[in-house]
């Protein structure tokens, strides 16, 4: 089988972000670069397929040279091959970053592919649906429990008061997944060296979009204000009740 | 000069940290207040092939560099000094001199168990009477009737004694050189032998969750062939081994300061005194900078002293400067990462105890502070006068 995972770098999310003078982007000089958390699901899950039915694992990523490194690293927990859409000097979008990856998907003829819910970064959620309607398939997301038997997977999603959702597709399909859904492994040291030799493959980025442009134009990021330091209201529940109350209302205005 | 790693490296640090972080942290406090050692962790770590790592891989072996095997320990120490120990050891004391100087059939033999974490050996070396000076051995290896039969003891072999050691190099005197001197030799015994019995040591103030044993041998007989290289190798093995060794010991310096010193960063600015959090105030915050300082001191004098090693030029000097150096960081990062911690440090329920323990095993083992000032006083030439 043929399986597919859309993998994205992006900061650690302990990083502090700084934006760059001119407000158009994120200072990246000092930021520490890591496999999108949900997208270490998808490539956890595929590898597990991969292991049940046979088959191969490619890693389609489109970003920058340095995303290679996230590319090697899903490479050393197992996957087979990678494929890197060079962004350099495009303007990136969660449109043109799903037409691009969809293009490359049509290429390798997935039967399947994973990808993380969301990216950590942009927090966005689009682009897996973005490649699914590109390719005219189906997509499911948040997966947290995936089962393939034949040609039709059943998938498990959360709906909200606890409810779980279950929902049979036949392949092919585009899976989003959820934290939970496995534990993803570590890249072992024999893994980190048997990457060494799978092979990267690059594509030009302008060959996969053809005339397509970014829809959305972002004219400045900004740093959400810093949140004020909590009010703890001492005395008796009764006393305190009554302040709190007062605050809502007076300080506050929300009452 | 450059200083970046290979995406390798890279790869195997972020790898390790997260290991380190996901399956050993969440264990060291229970293991090291039991003195425990853990085999679910070293068959883990076996998995992870942190055993073997520079080893040739038709061997077992991973088939990486130097540098990657020092960044290896350096991040396990950053979380626990035993299971830094527990590989350290094992690959540069079980496992290196085997690789490096024993013949084929014996590393198709031991090798291939060893580098898999699936079996342990130890390097034994120190003995009641013989510690900084190593060569007064008193185990003896005599030639009977085509076998060699030992008699002797040691103390202090790390992962000496646990269920799935497979056995020891032991160095013993052999004989007389013609020079008078002993003739010592290193010869590999393995576990079940009659006659050889290992012990674990407790009570330990540091590495508690690390395997640390004494061995006896009581006319223990090994066929002929079990003799690691020739007969009056033993000494120039134990040398060369030790020097390797020094890497790994100043890697647990160097990645066990990190690691304070992260504990004291975090706590200096979650403490709050007089209203503020202790890491503004002057006095601390220049601890803290001189900590940064000094780790990034000792991390480029290691690596240094790896690239050498990798490069197979002479590093016998770098590697006692890097021991020295790194293990005595570790001290003064430690020691203000308590003080930073106030009463607190004190406690085991805050981590930074245990750093403070396990850094004084850095300035003892494989070499005290003294010997390593020996070793680079003699290599700069003080005595040549
Ligand atoms: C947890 C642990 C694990 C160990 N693992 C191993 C192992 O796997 N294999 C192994 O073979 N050994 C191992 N050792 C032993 C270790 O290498 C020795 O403890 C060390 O070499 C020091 O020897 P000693 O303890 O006999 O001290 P001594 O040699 O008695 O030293 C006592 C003091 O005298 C000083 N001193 C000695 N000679 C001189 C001199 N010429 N000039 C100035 N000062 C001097 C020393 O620096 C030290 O301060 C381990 C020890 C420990 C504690």
């Amino acid at each position: 089988m043929k399986i597919g995972v859309l993998l994205k770098q992006v900061p650690d999310t302990e990083t502090k972000i700084k934006i760059r003078a001119d407000g158009k982007g994120v200072e990246e000089g000092e930021i520490k670069w890591v496999i999108n958390p949900y997208d270490e699901y998808a490539v956890e899950e595929a590898l597990r397929l991969k292991e049940k039915a046979g088959g191969e694992v490619v890693i389609v990523s489109a970003g920058p040279a340095r995303a290679t490194e996230a590319i090697r690293q899903a490479l050393a927990m197992g996957a087979d091959r990678g494929i890197r859409i060079d962004t350099t000097g495009i303007e990136q979008d969660p449109y043109t970053t799903a037409v691009m990856l969809a293009g490359a998907a049509k290429n390798e003829s997935f039967e399947i592919i994973f990808a993380g819910k969301q990216a950590v970064d942009d927090d966005c959620a689009q682009v897996l649906i973005g490649v699914a309607e590109k390719l005219g398939w189906p997509h499911v997301t948040p997966v947290e429990k995936f089962a393939l038997s034949g040609k039709t997977a059943t998938l498990q999603r959360p709906v909200a008061g606890g409810t779980k959702e279950m929902i049979e597709a036949d392949l092919p399909v585009v899976v989003g997944c959820e934290k939970g859904l496995n534990e993803p492994r570590y890249a072992s040291l024999p893994g980190i060296m048997k990457a060494k030799s799978k092979p990267v493959a690059e594509l030009k980025a302008s060959e996969l979009l053809g005339t397509e442009r970014a829809r959305i134009n972002v004219t400045k990021y900004s740093l959400p204000p810093e949140r004020r330091a909590g009010k703890i209201i001492p005395g008796e529940p009764e006393a305190a009740a009554a302040e709190l109350v007062r605050l809502l209302r007076e300080e506050a205005k929300v009452i | 000069m450059d200083f970046n790693l290979t995406s390798e490296q890279e790869l195997l640090r972020n790898s390790v940290r997260e290991f380190a972080e996901g399956e050993i942290a969440p264990k060291v406090e229970e293991l090291d207040r039991r003195e425990e050692f853990s085999y679910d962790l070293t068959k883990k770590m076996g998995e992870m092939g942190f055993f073997g790592i520079t080893v040739d891989p038709k061997y077992g072996g991973q088939g990486m560099d130097h540098l990657s095997y020092i960044i290896l320990v350096e991040e396990l120490a950053r979380i626990d000094g035993s299971q830094a120990a527990t590989v350290a050891a094992e690959n540069s004391l079980g496992i290196g001199p085997i690789y490096k100087f024993g013949n084929e059939k014996q590393k198709k033999k031991y090798l291939p168990d060893l580098c898999s974490g699936k079996k342990l050996w130890g390097f034994g070396l120190t003995e009641p009477e013989a510690g900084s000076d190593a060569a007064a051995t008193k185990t003896t290896a005599e030639f009977k009737n085509g076998k060699w039969v030992i008699n002797g003891s040691k103390i202090f072999i790390t992962n000496g004694a646990t269920e799935i050691t497979a056995g020891a190099t032991v160095q013993a005197a052999t004989g007389k050189r013609s020079d008078g001197r002993k003739e010592l030799s290193c010869i590999l015994v393995e576990a079940g032998v009659k006659g050889f019995t290992k012990r674990a040591m407790k009570n330990k103030m540091v590495w508690r969750s690390s395997n640390t044993a004494e061995l006896y041998f009581d006319n223990v007989e090994v066929p002929e062939d079990h003799i690691l290289g020739n007969r009056d190798e033993g000494f120039h093995q134990m040398l060369d081994t030790l020097d390797s060794g020094r890497l790994s010991i100043a890697a647990m310096g160097l990645g066990g300061a990190q690691g304070a010193f992260e504990l004291g960063m975090k706590y200096a600015k979650e403490r709050k005194q007089f209203g503020k959090p202790i890491s503004t105030y002057q006095a601390n915050a220049f601890k803290l900078a001189d900590c940064a300082t000094e780790i990034e001191a000792a991390r480029i004098l290691l690596y240094k002293a790896c690239w050498l090693k990798d490069q197979d030029k002479p590093y016998s000097k770098e590697a006692a400067m890097a021991k020295l150096y790194c293990s005595e960081v570790m001290y003064r990062v430690v020691n203000h990462a308590v003080q930073l911690h106030g009463g607190y440090g004190l406690m085991q329920e805050y981590k930074i105890e245990r750093f403070y323990r396990d850094q004084k095993l850095l300035e003892i083992g494989e070499g005290t502070s003294e010997i390593q000032r020996i070793v680079i006083s003699r290599a700069i030439g003080c005595y040549d006068v």
